[in-house]
């Protein structure tokens, strides 16, 4: 199927080109005078400026002529091998996107050995191997380092990479999986979570403030000193037991499964001061990581989670 | 000579709409075409108009003047599609008026940005860029996420657009402000930029 709208655009294009062509070509032709002989007097246009300037109508140089032809002849030839004459696809039939196929199936064939020889290795394996190291260095520069720093150790709500803490799982498998389909795991478009996904619940509303302060001093003093109320710790553990064990275990050591992390090592997603854990038992928190599975495919997948896993070992 | 040199000279009319005939030649037959061609006019398959909501971020991303940094438009070369995801194609930009596709890149381009961050990363990297990516030369715009969003010309805004083709319902309209209401500036960018390029399913 033609992409024009009607016959009369490709008929438009071509009589619009072929007549520029044969209009130049006949223009050229009428100024096509010979150079005068030596001697012979040369014309003038026949007026005259301040008294005394005059214009001759000397014939174009014949180097100029010829390099004039010799475009018509390229455009020609050029119109005959690529498209421009309205439907007409050229003899080499070359469009911008069967250029953009060839260029990534040469890259295909240059670089898929490699990736895909590593595909078949195990994570772990992989990730002893210098070369995947720095591929998977290079692919984590370009698609991870926006959230989790170009040195891996995140930042506040992304998390670090290299303290072998983990959220969801530390595990080569269950971090290729993370890759792949998100955290917590993509709904149907691939990208966002489904909506009953595990999330951290804002518990402002349901506790009130006191009971939050209460709860906040409880996990803080499981993994600090400092500036703890220690009346507050002993209530919170309480309202810790009824409320929040359910995702971070009644040890507060977290639940890889739903993403709930560990309360008790002083490693903080989102900071670990009394006015964040406050705010973060208030309104919630909601960290999401996207899935990279649609966009960079499973051999890239397997390299990056080799890469990723190998950071905290 | 049907018409002599001095002529032409001597008769600036004449002369001007002799140049116009003359340059406008490429364009009759490179630009006018395009308005007639069902790659450049249709959209693509899945392709929504913006909500209420994503259509004033629009309105902010240009009025912040994101553009100046950030292109739209993955050309077809594989250093760009490894980078970005698919090419932009001519179809995923019917609706927008006017296009964002840009030439100048000192950000990165965005046409394929929807999805590819989490809500919460555009949030921190809008407020202070350098909080996430600390490498990062983006101003910040602190002032979004403070800010409430107007959204008092949004009807006009979406009817403006249907006069130039893009295909809301009345019922859009009529609760455009709705729709919008109670959101930030911040809401309203993030809300566009998590949809875009996302129309194309096929993002390798």
């Amino acid at each position: 199927m033609s992409d024009f709208l009607g016959g009369f655009w490709s008929l438009y294009i071509s009589v619009i080109v072929i007549g520029g062509f044969i209009g130049l070509f006949i223009l050229l032709l009428s100024q096509n005078k010979v150079k005068k002989q030596t001697g012979e007097k040369v014309e003038t246009m026949g007026h005259v400026w301040d008294d005394t300037l005059e214009e001759y109508n000397n014939p174009l140089p014949r180097w100029w002529m010829w390099m004039f032809y010799g475009t018509l002849v390229f455009g020609v030839v050029y119109l005959a091998l690529y498209p421009g004459l309205g439907e007409y696809k050229g003899a080499y039939g070359w469009s911008s996107h069967g250029q953009y196929d060839k260029e990534v199936a040469v890259a295909e064939k240059t670089y898929g050995p490699i990736f895909n020889g590593y595909l078949k290795q195990p994570i772990a394996v992989v990730a002893k191997d210098e070369k995947a190291r720095k591929m998977g260095e290079r692919l984590f520069l370009t698609y991870c380092a926006q959230c989790h720093g170009s040195d891996a150790r995140g930042a506040k709500g992304f998390p670090n990479l290299r303290d072998a803490d983990w959220l969801w799982g530390g595990a080569p498998e269950t971090i290729e999986a993370t890759i792949l389909h998100g955290r917590p795991a993509a709904g149907p478009d691939g990208v966002q979570p489904v909506s009953d996904a595990p999330r951290m619940p804002a518990w402002g509303k349901i506790l009130g403030e006191e009971k939050v302060k209460d709860v906040a001093n409880y996990v803080r003093s499981l993994s600090q000193k400092e500036n703890i109320d220690a009346d507050r710790a002993t209530r919170g553990k309480e309202i810790f037991g009824q409320n929040c064990a359910a995702c971070h275990g009644a040890d507060a050591k977290g639940n890889q499964a739903l993403g709930a992390p560990n309360l008790s090592d002083d490693i903080w997603l989102y900071g670990g001061s009394q006015t964040t854990v406050v705010e973060t038992i208030t309104n919630g928190r909601n960290g999401v990581m996207p899935a990279k599975g649609d966009q960079l495919g499973a051999a890239k997948v397997h390299l990056l989670a080799a890469y990723v896993y190998g950071l905290s070992k | 000579m049907l018409i002599k040199h001095e002529t032409i000279e001597k008769n600036i009319g004449l002369m001007i709409i002799l140049t116009i005939l003359v340059v406008s030649f490429a364009g009759l037959v490179e630009i006018v075409p395009q308005a007639f061609q069902r790659s450049t006019t249709q959209p693509v398959k899945g392709l929504k108009p913006y909500t209420a909501l994503q259509l004033a971020g629009r309105d902010i991303y240009i009025r912040e003047g994101c553009y100046n940094c950030h292109s739209q438009m993955i050309r077809p070369f594989r250093s760009e599609t490894e980078r970005y995801g698919h090419y932009s194609v001519a179809g995923e930009s019917v609706w927008d008026h006017p296009f964002q596709w840009g030439s100048k890149r000192t950000g990165p381009d965005l046409a394929r940005v929807g999805g590819r961050y989490s809500d919460e990363w555009h949030r921190a990297h809008l407020t202070q860029p350098r909080d996430v990516v600390r490498e990062s030369n983006m101003p910040a715009f602190p002032w979004l996420g403070r800010t409430p969003l107007d959204t008092t010309d949004l009807p006009k805004k979406l009817a403006a657009m249907k006069t130039l083709g893009v295909p809301y319902t009345d019922a859009q309209i009529a609760s455009a402000q709705a729709d919008a209401a109670g959101k930030t500036e911040l809401d309203a960018v993030v809300a566009y930029l998590q949809v875009l390029g996302t129309a194309i399913k096929d993002k390798r």
